[in-house]
């Protein structure tokens, strides 16, 4: 048996990277979903105050690459699973991948290029320790 | 399915220990699950793009979040990342394990029963959050 064929290694990611996804997933619904206001609470500038801290954009950039690679190799199965037409298939594995790939770069770039402070903007709208002006 | 696909250790696994009702249900759920939580992802990535671009075109976006039928359909989307979640354990274990494998039924209806418990703790704050003012 070859050690580390292509399925081999993606079967042990899913497990892998599954495992992990719950501490983070649950980790993400509690603080945006159970903190005082819900939902309702969440605005730019509770995004900018998150992402402001190197804690949160490590934790986002590590759930976005491993929920959409698990996500996406997910789907790769499922794919291979229903669609027995070769060229629809390709074109569909080919779409994951570009859709992947394009998702995990813009996602990235986000969460580490964000400016919490804005010049231009109205300060109501931003963090609290944003200069006033 | 179609015998040429997918990874051969689950192929191995679905003829023999995911036989019967609860493994057939759990494997339909799981599979739903998991491509509706994908499709959520894409659009999550990319309404979190915009906070990127302009705070009030995020506050904007998130906006559309809060309305009552999103509120609702949040609800459903936590559903299913937790029974996800639940169940993805159960397979890890079900995989690794001699002792889950002998009692992966029973594990399922204590998936089940986890589920009902973290919904149950879950939902009233939620719908408060999305109803109540
Ligand atoms: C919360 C933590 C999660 C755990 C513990 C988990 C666990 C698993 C496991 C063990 C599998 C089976 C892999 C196999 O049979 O080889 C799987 C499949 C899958 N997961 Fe997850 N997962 C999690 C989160 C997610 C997320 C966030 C997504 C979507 C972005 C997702 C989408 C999928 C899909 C589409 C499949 C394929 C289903 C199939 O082949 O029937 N999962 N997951
Ligand atoms: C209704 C439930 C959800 C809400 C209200 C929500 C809210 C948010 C918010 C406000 C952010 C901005 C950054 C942050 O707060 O850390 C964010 C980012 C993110 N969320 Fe969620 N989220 C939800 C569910 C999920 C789920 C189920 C997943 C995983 C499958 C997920 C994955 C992500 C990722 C990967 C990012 C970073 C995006 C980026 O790179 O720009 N979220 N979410």
């Amino acid at each position: 048996m070859k050690l580390f064929r292509f399925d081999r290694l993606a079967w042990i990611f899913m497990r892998v990277s599954g495992f992990i996804l719950i501490a983070l997933i649950f980790t993400h619904l509690t603080v945006n979903l159970m903190q005082d206001g819900g939902v309702k609470a969440i605005d730019f500038a509770f995004v900018a105050g998150k992402l402001a801290n190197p804690f949160w954009q490590w934790f986002d950039v590590t759930l976005l690459w491993l929920a959409l690679i698990h996500g996406s190799n997910g789907m790769r199965v499922v794919v291979n699973d229903y669609v027995e037409r070769t060229g629809v298939r390709r074109f569909l594995l080919a779409s994951l991948v570009i859709s992947t790939t394009t998702l995990i770069v813009l996602g990235t770039l986000v969460i580490f290029t964000l400016d919490p402070c804005p010049v231009g903007s109205p300060s109501d709208l931003l963090p609290s320790f944003c200069p006033a002006g | 399915m179609s015998a040429k696909t997918a990874s051969k250790p689950k192929t191995v696994f679905r003829g023999t220990l995911y036989r019967g009702h609860e493994g057939m249900w759990s494997w339909v759920l799981h599979r739903i699950t998991g491509i509706a939580i994908y499709f959520f992802l894409l659009v999550h990535v990319l309404d979190t793009a915009t906070v990127r671009l302009d705070p009030e075109l995020y506050n904007a976006v998130m906006a559309s979040y809060k309305t009552p039928i999103m509120g609702l359909g949040e609800a459903a989307l936590v559903a299913a990342i937790v029974f996800h979640a639940f169940n993805g354990l159960r397979i890890i274990l079900v995989d690794m394990t001699a002792w889950a494998s002998r009692h992966h039924r029973a594990l399922f209806y204590g998936v089940l029963a986890l589920w009902a418990l973290v919904m149950i703790a879950f939902l009233p704050r939620h719908l408060m959050h999305v109803f109540g003012g």
